[in-house]
C-alpha cells in the first residue's frame, strides 16, 4: 500500500468497536477490583521462553549497560511463568491484561500481537474456575448467553460418534477422510493429537457456532501442557476451554506445582522441537525454581480479549476490533 | 520443481492438486491455541471448474502449477484444433475443444484472446469482453421499426445467435457482449 492509497494512516477499527474495547477493559477491572483479585504486570521480555511445540515465540536483541555484545531476549506468548513466580512468592489471587506475542499465527482469528487476559486463583479447582470465566464474561457480553459443560469425550462422542482418549490414529484418520478435510499427498501430522486438532477444528467447532458458552473439560493427558493429571482409566488432564459460539476463547488448568514432572515437560516438549527441527528455547529455570519453593494449589485462565470482543461487536475477522492489525502496523 | 509454503497461500496462487491445476480462491489460518495449525482452503479445478475445500497443515509445501494467462491472437481452426499465436514471439499454440468450450462462438480470427496456459498448453479460452461479428442471417425487419424493441434472433458468421433489435438486418456488423451473449449496439463505420 502507497502512502498516498486512501485508508494508508487510518485505523482499521470503527471508533465504536474501539468504545467497546475500552469499556470492556473497564468491565474486567472493575470485576477483579471488587472480587479482590489484584493486578499485576511482568515483563513482555524475557531471557527464557516457552517450549509449547503448539507455540513459537518471537524475539529481539538486547544491547547497552550490562550487555554490551548484545542478548537474545524472547517476548512472551503468555504471562504465565512470571504469574506463576509471584503465586510463588504470596502474592494471591492475580490477575494480568497484556499484549502477548506469537509468531506465525495471523489470519481471521490471529493476529501475531494479541491482548490476554491471565489470571489466577489459588485454592479453586478448575471447575470453580469455570464458574467465573462464566460471570466474568457473561457479564460483559450485551445479552446473557446459554452456558454448558461438556467433558472432551462427551464433545466427540456427541458431533463424531468416537472416544478420543481410545480411537487409534487410523480410526481418527478414517474419520477425516470421509470428510474429504485433508490434501492430496501423505499427509503426516505429529502423532493422535493431530487428528484430534483437526477434527476438532474443522468438525466440531463449526457446530458450536450458536451454541453460547461451551466449557469443555478433560483433555487427553497428551495435551495437558501445565495441567496436572488426575490419575484414572484413563487418566486425565484437568485442563478447559472455553468456545463462544464455536470460537475457542479460553484455557484452563489446574496447574501444575511438581517441578520435577515439570521439567521433564519442558525436555520432552524440547525433545519434540528438535525433531521437528525447530528452534530450542532455553527453559526458564527461574520458573522452575519456583515451582520447587512451592507453587500454592491453584487453577488458572488465558482469555484472548481480541476475540471476546469479536463476539461483543459481531466481528467477522480479528482486524475489525484491532485499532492497527499487523498489516498497518 | 517449483513449490509453495503454506504461508505463501493467497487468493489466486496456481498450485497442483489431484494432479490438476488448481486456483487458491480462499485461505484460512485455522489453529487451537495450543495445538497443530492448518491452512483450510477453498480451491477451483481450473480444468472442471469444481470448486472443493481442502485442508493442509501449516508449513507444508505444495506444489506449484505452471499455470499463466496470456494474450493470443486467434488464427484459424482447422476441425479439431483452434490455433492461436503470441504476437510478440509468433509462438503458436493450439487449443482443443475441451479448452474452448462455449468460447468457440465468439472466436473470430484475429482477434485477441486471454488464455490460461498450463505447462505450456491452452486450458482456457476466453474471448475478448467485447467482439464485432457479422449477421450472415436473420429475418427483415418490420419497414420503419427503429426502437429496437422485441427484437430478434440473428445468426453471426461464427454460427454464433444472439437477439438483434428489429431494424438490424444481415450483412451489417455488430457489437456483442460475450460475458452476457447479448446485442450491445451497430458496428461503427471506420
Amino acid at each position: 500500500m502507497s502512502p498516498t492509497e486512501p485508508g494508508f494512516w487510518q485505523p482499521i477499527a470503527s471508533l465504536e468497536r474501539l468504545q467497546s474495547r475500552a469499556e470492556t477493559m473497564a468491565g474486567i477491572r472493575r470485576f477483579f477490583h471488587r472480587s479482590g483479585v489484584m493486578e499485576v504486570e511482568t515483563p513482555a521480555c524475557s531471557a527464557a521462553a516457552t517450549t509449547d511445540p503448539a507455540l513459537d515465540s518471537l524475539s529481539s536483541r538486547y544491547t547497552g549497560p550490562g550487555a554490551s555484545d548484545g542478548r537474545e531476549i524472547y517476548l512472551h506468548t503468555s504471562p504465565e511463568f512470571a504469574m506463576k513466580r509471584l503465586l510463588a512468592a504470596g502474592s494471591g489471587p492475580i490477575y494480568q491484561i497484556c499484549k502477548v506475542f506469537r509468531d506465525g499465527e495471523l489470519g481471521r482469528f490471529h493476529n501475531p500481537e494479541f491482548t490476554l487476559l491471565e489470571w489466577y486463583r489459588p485454592g479453586y479447582d478448575i471447575q470453580q474456575l469455570m464458574g467465573e470465566v462464566e460471570v466474568l464474561v457473561q457479564s460483559l457480553l450485551p445479552t446473557p448467553r446459554s452456558v454448558e459443560r461438556v467433558s472432551y469425550q462427551g464433545l466427540f462422542q456427541r458431533f463424531l460418534g468416537i472416544d478420543p482418549h481410545r480411537a487409534s490414529i487410523e480410526t481418527l484418520r478414517r474419520q477425516v477422510v470421509e470428510r474429504g478435510l485433508l490434501g492430496s499427498g501423505n499427509v503426516d501430522l505429529p502423532g493422535r493429537d493431530g487428528w484430534l486438532e483437526l477434527l476438532l477444528t474443522h468438525c466440531i467447532e463449526p457446530q458450536l457456532a450458536d451454541s453460547g458458552l461451551c466449557f469443555v473439560y478433560d483433555y487427553p493427558l497428551s495435551q495437558a501442557s501445565l495441567a496436572r493429571i488426575r490419575p484414572g482409566d484413563p487418566p486425565l488432564a484437568e485442563r478447559f476451554e472455553l468456545y463462544l459460539d464455536g470460537l475457542e476463547l479460553a484455557n484452563g488448568f489446574q496447574e501444575l506445582a511438581d517441578a520435577a514432572e515439570q521439567r521433564h515437560r519442558f525436555e520432552q516438549e524440547l525433545e519434540r522441537r528438535q525433531r521437528e527441527g525447530r528452534t530450542q528455547p532455553p527453559l526458564d529455570e527461574r520458573f522452575l525454581a519456583a515451582l520447587k519453593a512451592g507453587l500454592p494449589d491453584c487453577s488458572g485462565v488465558a482469555l484472548g480479549v481480541d476475540r471476546l470482543l469479536m463476539r461483543i461487536t459481531e466481528a467477522n475477522h480479528i482486524n475489525e476490533v484491532l485499532a492497527f492489525p499487523l498489516e498497518k502496523a | 520443481m517449483a513449490s509453495y509454503s503454506t504461508n505463501e497461500f493467497k487468493g489466486g496462487l496456481k498450485i497442483m492438486l489431484d494432479g490438476d491445476p488448481c486456483s487458491i480462491i480462499e485461505n484460512e489460518f485455522v489453529k487451537p491455541g495450543k495445538g497443530q495449525a492448518f491452512n483450510r482452503v477453498k480451491i477451483r479445478n481450473l480444468k472442471t471448474g469444481r470448486v472443493i475445500e481442502r485442508t493442509f497443515k501449516s508449513g507444508e509445501n505444495v506444489e506449484a502449477a505452471d499455470v499463466m494467462e496470456v494474450e493470443l491472437q486467434y488464427l484459424y481452426n482447422d476441425g479439431e484444433f483452434w490455433h492461436f499465436m503470441d504476437q510478440e514471439s509468433y509462438e503458436q499454440f493450439a487449443a482443443d475443444a475441451k479448452a474452448v468450450g462455449d468460447s468457440f462462438k465468439w472466436l473470430k480470427d484475429g482477434d485477441v484472446c486471454t488464455v490460461m496456459l498450463w505447462n505450456g498448453n491452452p486450458l482456457t479460452v476466453d474471448p475478448p469482453n467485447f467482439v464485432i461479428l457479422s449477421i450472415t442471417e436473420t429475418d427483415p425487419g418490420l419497414k420503419g421499426d427503429t426502437s429496437g424493441g422485441g427484437g430478434k434472433p440473428a445468426t453471426l458468421e461464427t454460427g454464433a445467435v444472439v437477439r438483434v433489435p428489429l431494424f438490424v438486418q444481415s450483412g451489417e456488423a455488430i457489437k456483442v457482449d460475450t460475458r452476457t451473449g447479448s446485442y450491445v449496439s451497430r458496428a461503427k463505420e471506420e
